[in-house]
């Protein structure tokens, strides 16, 4: 029996059981679409396979023999590679020695300059890549590339189980496709490639089989082809898609914002729009488009280079965050870690950061009153954690995205500005971001979001538009959109 | 998950540390009839103050997640001032509020800059270390200023050995560490220094002024150094420029020795002083014990890279 086979898989930290049972299956020359809920199980299943942890119970085999490997190591030395969606590369190194680091063609401790320049570019061809400029500091590269250059290192190895985990969370949909194509060549090669994706339709479009984990347990395994999404979403959560969006249309009302030929950031040429209390708007676009560089102008991160933005109701001039928080608006960063969180600080720190004063008496901030307001907030969005003290960092990515939408809550902002607010987290935690969203629009309150999925922007949005290359065209309702027109649209086509 | 026990464990593992220290000297036959003394604790709160009071402004610095390299030299800046001034007939009272003032303006510049200039504070204030220690020399004109007499010089005398009265100084720095604490843990100042040292990014998106809390960290924290200045001029009884070289090294040790990390968003006033102590009694014990000085100072460095490593080691477990 050739490929990797797993059978009844079993692993528990203490008294946490991560893995119930698992099996998973794949043949040389497959790719295999691992998916599942955050906390599925997926992420300790690949340490099991990559060698940082070994299970508890059950039996591995690779092409027929026990696999058991000792550690990430051996595993790669046994053919089982890992990419991770964190990058791990040495950003001021060549492409060509992040591709040999740790293989270096040496003799006598000198690098030979002809045979790596050699191996690195076998290795990169294999992937279609052969004209990647060698020379160039790793850390120039798009990250696309970055990823290829990672690939290449692994291809070294002659890996035949190769694990993508989460690989196309940071890259444009046409730098995607290339990806795809590189997975396929990988799959001519007789590479075993496992594929976990948070996007569905990405894994429909590039895998042969799939596996379900749910609660650390296979609850499903089949060939790709003739399984519907729907059907998928259901094993994963045990919820019909239908309740994901469980929004009904609400009446906008009066306009609260208003961007008129709004150009700033690195990316926004020129967006215009007019969100109104009551609606949700939704900005599709290619990463890259400026989306992200729109809702920065708003909030003032960015500065505004011509046209205007105007706040209906306030009269302040200049712009800068805190007089937008004053102002009434909030926004939710796509870059929970980097920016949207303080992850070494208490969940009552992140959700009060904006409002301090509010909770000082004659200068000295209550800490039990900061606490409380965020105790109600960690039981509304049903956030799980130890308490209102506990650092945000200990957190799962979903409830972290929580604490990150409870300060707007808390502030309480009545225009929300949200980036990517789905962003990396599980099925689970995006549908009841999506039922908050939803009531916060039936309160009133006027919602503008950037999202990069979809399904997610025709289910939620009354309106969307459409950025390209730094421009907002057309804003529509949402009857008038299909996933295809705007594609279209983003793609460049009018 | 921590839990209590765990925390709590985090919470006295500086005291621990000193317990330790103070434990080891009480126990040899040559230091044993005098360390445990009054009045040796008394020499040793004495000996602390310095570093402790430039440690208090130096803790609100790195939490801030910034760094401070020119403390010994405007420690030395601020006592030659500070003799200038009563060498020109200036009240104590005056030359307090002076040297605090030019503590004070050499922070100012250092926050302005690190803000405006966006350059990192490690390059910034390693050249006002230099500038500072350079217009110390030049006021001082490359030379010890000394003055007649001053109630300043009283300030850190431990002469009466049976007295149990505590220098001024001692309780300066006592109520100062009190102040800075409430400051820093319970104002919305020190909240605000926490996130900027968290994350910096979070602390702009949420409206926190950066650039204008930057700067005004640095001066606050400048104010501290300046009153260090006047307690080294009050030991010394004279303005000498070439005084408090490296003690930013001491100063940084007992920040961290005391839990914060150099990468900001952590650390507390309580341990910064414990870390203070730790190593004023190192130095007191090891000169009681007759070892020469170069061993000193290799003991307090192989204490600082073990106190970084355990309290690491207790971080790693809890998470």
């Amino acid at each position: 029996m050739s490929g990797l086979r797993l059978v009844g898989i079993r692993k528990s930290f203490g008294a946490t059981r991560a893995l119930a049972n698992v099996s998973l299956a794949v043949a040389p020359g497959e790719v295999h679409a691992l998916i599942g809920e955050n906390g599925a199980g997926k992420s300790t299943l690949m340490k099991i396979l990559s060698g940082a942890h070994r299970p508890d119970a059950g039996a591995m085999e690779l092409d027929g023999a026990p696999y058991a490997p000792e550690g990430p190591h051996d595993a790669r030395r046994k053919g089982v590679t890992m990419i991770y969606q964190e990058l791990n590369l040495a950003l001021h190194l060549s492409a060509q020695e992040n591709i040999l680091l740790g293989l270096e063609s040496a003799r006598w401790g000198w690098i030979d300059g002809g045979a790596s320049r050699a191996r690195a570019r076998a290795a990169l061809a294999q992937l279609g890549y052969g004209d990647l400029p060698l020379e160039r500091p790793a850390g120039v590269f798009a990250v696309a590339e970055q990823q290829i250059i990672e690939i290449a290192r692994a291809l070294l190895g002659r890996p035949r189980v190769l694990i993508l985990d989460e690989p196309t969370s940071s890259l444009t949909q046409a730098d995607a496709e290339k990806l795809f194509t590189v997975v396929r060549r990988l799959r001519e090669q007789g590479v075993s490639v496992i594929y976990i994706s948070h996007f569905l339709e990405e894994c429909r479009r590039v895998a042969d089989r799939f596996t379900v984990l749910k609660d650390g347990e296979t609850v499903a395994d089949g060939p790709m082809a003739g399984t519907g999404l729907d059907a998928i979403v259901t094993l994963m959560t045990g919820r019909e898609v239908s309740e994901l969006y469980p929004r009904v249309a609400a009446r906008a009302g009066a306009p609260v914002l208003q961007v008129r030929g709004a150009a700033g950031g690195s990316r926004l040429r020129e967006a215009s729009l007019e969100l109104r209390a009551g609606e949700i708007l939704g900005l599709a676009g290619l990463i890259g488009a400026g989306r992200t560089d729109l809702v920065r102008t708003i909030f003032a991160l960015d500065e505004l280079a011509a046209g205007e933005v105007c706040v209906v109701g306030s009269t302040s001039r200049g712009a800068n965050p805190r007089r937008r928080w004053e102002e009434g608006l909030g926004f939710l960063s796509e870059n929970r870690k980097e920016e949207g969180l303080m992850l070494s600080q208490p969940i009552a720190d992140n959700v009060t950061l904006t409002k301090m004063p509010a909770f000082s008496r004659f200068g000295l901030v209550s800490g039990a009153r900061q606490r409380a307001a965020s105790r109600r907030w960690i039981e509304a969005l049903a956030i799980k954690c130890r308490d209102a003290g506990q650092p945000v960092g200990h957190l799962s990515g979903g409830n972290q995205q929580k604490v990150a939408l409870a300060r707007l809550l808390e502030h309480p902002a009545r225009i929300f500005l949200l980036d990517e607010p789905t962003r990396g987290i599980d099925v689970g935690s995006k549908a009841q971001i999506y039922r908050i969203i939803g009531e916060l629009a039936a309160a009133g309150k006027a919602v503008l979001i950037v999202s990069s999925y979809l399904p997610e922007l025709l289910g939620l949005c009354d309106r969307i538009g459409v950025m390209c290359r730094g421009r907002l065209a057309a804003v529509r309702p949402r009857g008038e959109w299909t996933e295809e027109e705007i594609m279209r649209r983003a793609t460049g086509g009018s | 998950m921590p839990t209590t026990r765990q925390r709590l464990l985090r919470g006295i593992g500086p005291f621990l540390g000193l317990l330790a220290v103070i434990v080891l000297f009480s126990l040899p036959a040559e230091t044993r009839p005098y360390f445990l003394t009054f009045h040796n604790f008394k020499i040793i709160l004495t000996q602390t103050v310095i570093v402790a009071i430039g440690a208090l402004g130096m803790t609100i610095i790195i939490v801030s997640g910034g760094i401070d390299l020119s403390v010994g030299s405007s420690i030395a800046f601020t006592s030659v001032i500070g003799a200038l001034l009563i060498q020109h007939g200036w009240t104590a009272a005056a030359v307090v509020l002076a040297t605090i003032a030019a503590g004070g303006v050499i922070g100012l510049v250092n926050g302005a800059a690190i803000a405006g200039l966006r350059v990192t504070p490690f390059i910034i204030t390693l050249g006002t270390l230099g500038v500072a220690r350079g217009s110390a020399k030049w006021l001082a004109d490359n030379q010890t200023v000394n003055y007649d007499a001053s109630p300043i010089n009283r300030w850190m005398m431990t002469a009466n050995p049976f007295g149990y009265a505590l220098p001024a100084g001692v309780w300066v720095a006592i109520v100062l560490a009190v102040a800075t604490a409430v400051l820093l843990r319970r104002t919305v100042f020190g909240r605000h220094v926490f996130a900027l040292g968290s994350n910096e990014a979070t602390a702009r998106l949420c409206g926190v002024p950066t650039t204008r809390l930057k700067v005004l960290i640095y001066a606050v924290a400048g104010g501290f150094f300046g009153l260090a200045g006047l307690f080294q001029l009050s030991r010394l009884r004279q303005g000498d420029p070439t005084v408090a070289v490296g003690l930013e090294l001491d100063i940084i040790a007992a920040v961290i020795i005391g839990g914060a990390s150099l990468n900001g968003g952590v650390g507390g006033v309580l341990g910064s002083m414990i870390g203070a102590l730790i190593m004023a009694v190192l130095r007191n014990g090891s000169q009681q014990m007759g070892w020469p000085t170069y061993f000193q100072e290799i003991i307090i460095g192989l204490v600082i890279i073990a106190a970084v490593f355990l309290d690491r080691l207790r971080r790693g477990r809890s998470d």
